[in-house]
């Protein structure tokens, strides 16, 4: 079974690597281009993962993540966030809002892949 | 690497967009327009540029972006106070930041000192009790760099997995992760076996409800736990109380997981990263007292298991089977847990299944269009420029197919209101529409081009000790690609020039008791088909009486011609007009405004000037939509037909005889109202003929060359106005002097677009040609 990765960043770079890290593991992926965007896309393909970055427009990684918590649908969904740098106050932030996990930018293919297995089932 | 070198491309573009919004946003606050989200979209486009620079190592431009980001940072959280000074700074800052990112593209250097200075003022700025002195900014720079490597930059995620190659990694695990790791066993005794002093560990976990509000997942542990060594997890669920007041929410279980591994206690501990704090975790060397959890265990009522497991993890389902066997059938138990566990492994090991569209897609991108986020809100579609060309040219080939089958009707003489004709017309009015569509695919904002402009703007303001500030209007406005490219230049010479020579300086200003900050305005607007760009400043206007003076001094017009204000205003166009004495180094780099007009009038455009003393003055420039297609006079010589484009004629006429005045051996001019133009025969000078006919009995076109000369052109007769499909010359055969480029017409003949100004000049190498200075200053 191929597993759905739904990918919230405003930065289409960063989703671009994404892409081809998680693509290139097998995964398929699924993009945002910030929070409202994030819900909307999450309702059309119920993601197995979410990966989310934190500064978007709109709504931001924490509003998306209290978001998708609060949905009994969804809330079940592990999703980790991209940090810049190891920034305890914003992961603090994040693990209140229901982040599951999180990787720190920049990330590459391996660590990526492996911080999804530690969160998916 | 292809596909992170497309990456790569794709970061820059980004850089272009993220700077445009920086300055965007920077000049709103500057302007006092910020609506208090826009110092966030300031912030998230240093801080996106910095976050992709950093997954390409670029490293300078990764540190200017951290110290520019940590400005930005204490800003938006009303750290530190938002002013003027502060904001001028940021512009400046912006600036250096699009210096890295053309530098990280190995377009141009950074000047590394400026930088450092920069990044100073940026950190006493962001804390002015930091240390200002300039010596220790550099090494303080260097400080809050992410790391390069990527190893110790990621390490957070780091599971202390001995895999270092991910696929070997998982596919053994794949293998090995079998029923031996999870088994669940009631026999305290068959752990001794295999114990190894020193290796073994006891991790009790109790995990509370916020694990599994956050969708962890305590099997999804022990699978980790079961990648550092063989495990043995035993379930104490004695906390969990009657189903009638179990709270499906809460957290009632705790594990007791024996470890055998050499990887130590970090590497435990890091397999509990993300639940730091939402679970009572407690590691110990050595093999702990099972039996008792177990006694604990087995003294549960048989019922209890199931909750449990729906308390804890109600859309885990799978766990289910993982603890009810611990009652009832441990031998089994290890099997639906690997199946759960498996999946997560799955797709490294097929690393390419290729199931999905969007996976298959991802390699490939880099070629055929990309869909970018197909949302279901707004969507954007990334198409490859070729694609766009490629269609523009066919229905190119439609319209000049469409062209040439109304014209064989028409041969057939059918009646214009018979069904047929009646089906051509509509078809020719599809076609246009289509046309009109597919040109509007290409049509980008002319935001690409202003968005360079403040900077350009604050530079020369700061070289010529001017205040200004740029306004800029209509930048939504679209135009062909082809045109965008070559709006720059020009637009950037107007703005030059209505700093350098039309703004006064602050004091002057301010004794005319204007504000001492000048503003300048770029404005774009369609209009009737054309694009039409205005630069206006609220300076001195032009000084007439200098100009006129400096337009006799030169030779350009006679001393005792009268000529009305707007005559001498569109003498700064005449070559030659403008020289040093007029253009500083920063207008024009010695190129005068003669120069504009004419790369303007290459373009199919028309470039004017109106001023008012002591208020200001405005260029107005006005340009084809695009260059693809073109609005041409079709006409015949010397039984060849081509093509005159309507931007150049100013009027045709049949010429009379007693208008023609010989001039020279083999010359005349023709007498337009209260001037003189040089008749050209077009069928002469392009060498379809070796004598002319009588002008009158043929017709002639006025045409105005891009130095603003006229002439009168000679064809045989006029076949009308026709919009043609621009096909190039020299792609196809080669330069021919006096051809601008061909196109195909109705009947499928080739039809040559004529340069006019060309010959305009061949004709002028040949005799010499009248240089009456009113047939310049007639314009």
């Amino acid at each position: 079974m191929t597993r759905t990765v739904l990918t919230v960043d405003d930065s289409r770079t960063m989703r671009d690597m994404l892409r081809m890290a998680l693509a290139g593991a097998g995964f398929n992926v699924v993009e945002a281009v910030d929070g409202e965007h994030g819900l909307e896309v999450l309702s059309a393909h119920r993601p197995d993962v979410i990966i989310t970055d934190i500064n978007m427009p709109k709504l931001d990684g924490f509003g998306f993540i209290e978001a998708v918590r609060v949905d009994d649908d969804y809330r079940a969904i592990p999703i980790l966030v991209l940090t810049t740098e190891s920034d305890p106050s914003k992961k603090q932030r994040a693990r209140e809002a229901g982040a599951t996990g999180w990787i720190v930018k920049p990330f590459n293919p391996e660590k990526l892949v492996e911080a999804i297995r530690r969160v998916a089932a | 690497m292809d596909e992170l070198e497309a990456i790569k491309v794709t970061f820059f573009q980004e850089c272009e967009e993220l700077l445009a919004d920086l300055e965007g946003g920077l000049l709103a606050m500057q302007d006092g327009n910020d609506d208090g989200d826009t110092v966030n979209a300031v912030f998230r486009a240093v801080h996106s540029i910095k976050g992709g620079a950093g997954a390409f190592g670029l490293e300078p431009l990764v540190r200017f972006a951290h110290v520019f980001e940590t400005l930005l940072d204490a800003l938006r959280s009303n750290e530190i106070p938002g002013t003027p000074d502060l904001t001028a700074l940021l512009l400046r800052a912006s600036d250096v930041l699009a210096d890295h990112v053309s530098a990280a593209r190995g377009l141009g250097v950074v000047d590394m000192d400026a930088s450092a200075a920069m990044a100073a003022e940026l950190k006493i700025a962001t804390d002015p009790n930091a240390a200002p002195a300039p010596a220790a900014a550099a090494p303080a720079e260097e400080a809050p760099a992410p790391a390069p490597a990527y190893v110790d930059a990621a390490a957070p995620i780091v599971i202390g997995a001995p895999q270092s190659d991910i696929g070997d990694g998982l596919d053994d695990d794949d293998l090995g992760f079998d029923f031996q790791p999870m088994t669940i066993t009631l026999d305290a005794q068959a752990a001794d076996a295999a114990v190894l002093d020193g290796n073994v560990w006891t991790v009790s976990i109790r995990p509370k409800s916020d694990l599994y509000r956050k969708a962890n997942e305590t099997a999804l542990l022990l699978r980790e736990l079961s990648r550092l060594g063989p495990i043995q997890a035993t379930l104490d669920d004695s906390a969990m109380p009657a189903l009638e007041f179990l709270d499906p929410e809460a957290a009632y279980v705790t594990w007791s997981v024996r470890v055998e591994t050499d990887q130590g206690e970090e590497a435990i501990r890091e397999v509990f990263e993300f639940v730091d704090g939402d679970c009572d975790l407690e590691i110990v060397r050595g093999e702990a007292p099972v039996a008792d959890v177990l006694a604990t265990l087995l003294d549960v009522a048989a019922p209890a298991p199931e909750p449990v497991v729906e308390a804890a993890a109600p859309e885990m389902t799978f766990e289910a089977p993982v603890v009810e066997p611990v009652a009832e059938a441990p031998v089994e138990a290890p099997a639906p847990v690997v199946e759960a566990a498996a999946p997560a492994p799955a797709p490294v090991s097929a690393p390419a299944p290729a199931a999905t569209p969007v996976a298959a897609n991802a390699p490939a991108a880099a070629k055929p269009a990309q869909i970018d986020v197909p949302g279901p809100g707004q969507s954007v579609i990334r198409v490859d420029p070729e694609r766009i060309d490629r269609l523009i040219d066919l229905v190119g080939e439609l319209v000049i197919n469409q062209a040439m089958l109304a014209q064989r009707v028409g041969e057939y003489g059918i009646a214009p209101s018979s069904n047929l004709a009646m089906g051509l017309d509509e078809l020719e009015q599809l076609t246009r529409e289509i046309q009109d569509s597919v040109m509007a695919i290409r049509a980008q904002p002319v935001k690409s081009v202003f968005q360079r402009m403040p900077r350009l703007v604050r530079e020369v303001a700061n070289m010529t000790g001017k205040q200004a500030r740029l306004v800029m209007d209509g930048e939504n406005t679209e135009v062909d690609k082809t045109v965008i490219e070559r709006l720059a230049d020009p637009i950037t010479h107007m703005l030059r020039n209505a700093i350098d020579h039309g703004l006064e300086s602050p004091e002057e200003r301010k004794a005319a008791g204007k504000n001492p900050e000048g503003v300048v305005r770029l404005a774009a607007l369609h209009r009737s088909g054309r694009i039409v760009i205005e630069v206006q400043d609220d300076g001195k206007g032009i000084n007439r009486e200098r100009v006129h003076s400096i337009a006799v001094k030169k030779g350009l017009i006679s001393p005792d011609l009268t000529l009305t204000d707007e005559e001498i205003d569109n003498l700064i166009f005449l070559p030659g007009f403008s020289t040093a004495d007029k253009i500083s180094d920063v207008s024009g780099r010695g190129v005068g405004m003669d120069v504009v007009k004419r790369s303007v009038q290459a373009l199919g455009g028309r470039i004017s000037i109106t001023s008012r003393p002591g208020l200001g003055s405005t260029f107005t420039l006005s340009l084809p939509l695009t260059l693809a297609v073109l609005d041409g006079m079709v006409v015949d010589v010397a039984g060849e037909t081509l093509v005159i484009p309507l931007a150049c004629i100013v009027e045709s006429l049949r010429p009379k005889a007693e208008e023609i005045r010989p001039l020279g051996p083999v010359g005349s001019v023709l007498a337009v109202r209260d001037s003189f133009v040089p008749l050209i025969d077009v069928g002469l000078t392009l060498n379809y003929r070796d004598r002319s006919p009588p002008p009158t009995e043929g017709v002639v076109l006025l045409v105005e060359g891009e130095d603003g000369s006229r002439a009168a052109l000679v064809a045989d007769a006029i076949h009308g106005q026709r919009q043609v499909v621009i096909k190039s010359l020299e792609q196809n055969y080669q330069q021919v002097e006096g051809v601008a480029a061909a196109t195909i017409l109705g009947d499928g003949r080739v039809a040559l677009i004529l340069d006019v100004d060309a010959v305009i000049n061949l004709r002028r190498r040949g005799p010499p040609p009248p240089s009456d200075p009113t047939l310049i200053a007639a314009e």
